[in-house]
């Protein structure tokens, strides 16, 4: 791959106090991407995110971004509670001022993209199932076109089979948008099903494994059980545990 | 959503206050007592009819006084919220004497007030701000802090201004707050205002029900007594009610929150 890339992490460290949470990590992500990034709880996953995001400033270390401002989707949907779906999914476009005559209409599509209702539209937060305010939290990601996605374990707090399905989704996100994905979570065959690459932080926030899956282009669930889906997340496992 | 309230709810508390009237009324027959001390309630009833036009009358002037210290107590206190939440060098400074505010009784500084702004209506209304400017700049001040940090992580990726996080999160965060300050201050502004006109009420024309508590008082009319604390308190009730019905149909958006 000659493509340009994405995002560039140099040698990030992140210091909180004396505790040491990210430690000389560098990585080049190509544009167009899907990578996940792997590791034990609190081995600073969310802090490198987070430090690409520009939400923390790293103790040292830079972090570039190709294009605009990234998208970001966050752990728990913080959805605006006084906001219908459609006035939380415009947000961003109202924060950019870049507000536009049919945006309502784009609004519905991105809506309707994610897998939301026209009749859910004007509810409020409140009204929706947990899967559904996720859901309204990608819309308003999705919003702005962004080039580079991040996702901080967004689907943690839901079950099972719906985590799959919204997995799925974003895949068909992700093919048809040529995006750049930053993915974080703690589910490794997750991570190994969804990426083009996982990276592995060891507890003492260093990059320890950069892993390539070169799995079939197209996911679909019938991968999960061919060997090389296997070999690859005992590869990854691996590699966590003696990070451990 | 709401269920509404049973009947019970409403005709057990009245037969307990007809009981209760009935039984003061027999005690009255029986042992004779001097109305000075308690009147019956057939003597407090018949005798504030006599003058019913002088109490309606000075019910609303209370309820003026009330409503307008109330409206400028939540215009200063939002203010106040406001500048606490943006300046922490005015928050670590002054809050601590907003507190020192509400712990001084209020019949301290009436008279302070009173030789500030006159024997009249303009010193019951600053009295009645000041009693019910605390419950409001305090919980003002609380909504306009206590924002989810995703939402301002959210604002910070986005790169809005000051002035975007103000209006699009934190005043809106804040409404419900000001909804439970403005609960809690509307049964003080009665308070407020009693203890205003009753200080202060003497020289002008328009007397309310705190000036009425103090000459009934002072001339043994225990009946008027009567009726005009039997009416502060109706006031009282009723303000907390309006602000209660106010805030659910206007703001119906956030009292949801209230109510979880």
């Amino acid at each position: 791959m000659s493509q340009n890339s994405a995002i560039t992490i140099d040698d990030l460290n992140m210091q909180y106090g004396s505790a040491t949470v990210l430690d000389s990590v560098s990585c080049n992500i190509p544009a167009g991407q899907w990578v996940s990034i792997v590791g034990p709880s609190g081995c600073g996953k969310s802090t490198l995110l987070r430090c690409v995001a520009g939400l923390t400033d790293p103790t040292t270390g830079t972090v570039r971004l190709e294009g605009k401002q990234p998208a970001f989707v966050f752990q728990d949907p913080t959805l605006l509670p006084w906001r219908s779906v459609a006035g939380n999914i415009q947000l961003p476009l109202e924060l950019n001022k870049q507000s536009t005559e049919n945006q309502s209409k784009l609004v519905l599509q991105i809506a309707q993209f994610v897998g939301l209702e026209a009749a859910d539209i004007d509810k409020y937060p409140r009204e929706l199932s947990g899967g559904m305010r996720m859901r309204v939290s990608i819309a308003r990601a999705l919003i702005t076109n962004p080039t580079v996605l991040l996702l901080d374990e967004p689907f943690a707090a839901l079950d099972e089979i719906l985590r799959q399905q919204l997995n799925q989704e974003l895949l068909q996100v992700w093919c048809s948008q040529q995006m750049t994905v930053l993915f974080v979570t703690h589910n490794v065959a997750e991570a190994v099903y969804l990426s083009q690459r996982v990276l592995v932080l060891n507890a003492n926030g260093t990059l320890c494994g950069d892993v390539d899956i070169n799995l079939p282009a197209d996911r679909v669930p019938a991968i999960r059980n061919t060997p090389l889906f296997l070999e690859k997340t005992a590869a990854v496992t691996r590699i966590l545990q003696e990070g451990l | 959503m709401k269920t509404k309230p049973s009947n019970s709810v409403i005709i057990y508390p009245i037969l307990f206050l007809l009981l209760l009237l009935a039984l003061w009324q027999i005690a009255d027959w029986k042992w004779d007592i001097p109305r000075i001390i308690l009147p019956s309630p057939w003597e407090i009833g018949t005798e504030s009819f006599k003058r019913i036009d002088d109490l309606l009358s000075a019910t609303l002037i209370t309820a003026q006084a009330a409503i307008s210290g109330f409206a400028l107590a939540l215009v200063i206190g939002t203010t106040l919220g406001l500048l606490f939440s943006v300046s922490k060098i005015a928050r670590l400074g002054a809050y601590p004497y907003m507190i020192f505010l509400q712990t001084v009784p209020i019949v301290a500084i009436a008279p302070l007030i009173i030789i500030w702004f006159g024997g009249g209506m303009a010193s019951i209304v600053v009295i009645v701000t000041v009693i019910s400017l605390f419950p409001i700049v305090t919980n003002v001040t609380t909504g306009l802090r206590s924002v989810d940090k995703g939402l301002l992580d959210l604002m910070t990726l986005y790169q809005a201004s000051p002035h975007q996080v103000l209006f699009k999160v934190r005043l809106p965060n804040a409404i419900p707050y000001l909804i439970t300050g403005a609960k809690v201050s509307s049964g003080l502004t009665i308070v407020g205002a009693v203890i205003g006109e009753y200080m202060a009420g003497h020289g002008i024309d328009e007397q309310g029900l705190g000036y009425y508590i103090f000459m009934s008082s002072q001339n043994f009319q225990t009946e008027i007594l009567f009726a005009s604390i039997f009416l502060s308190s109706l006031l009282g009730v009723t303000m907390v009610t309006a602000v209660a019905v106010i805030s659910r149909t206007l703001l119906a958006q956030w009292t949801f929150q209230l109510e979880r």
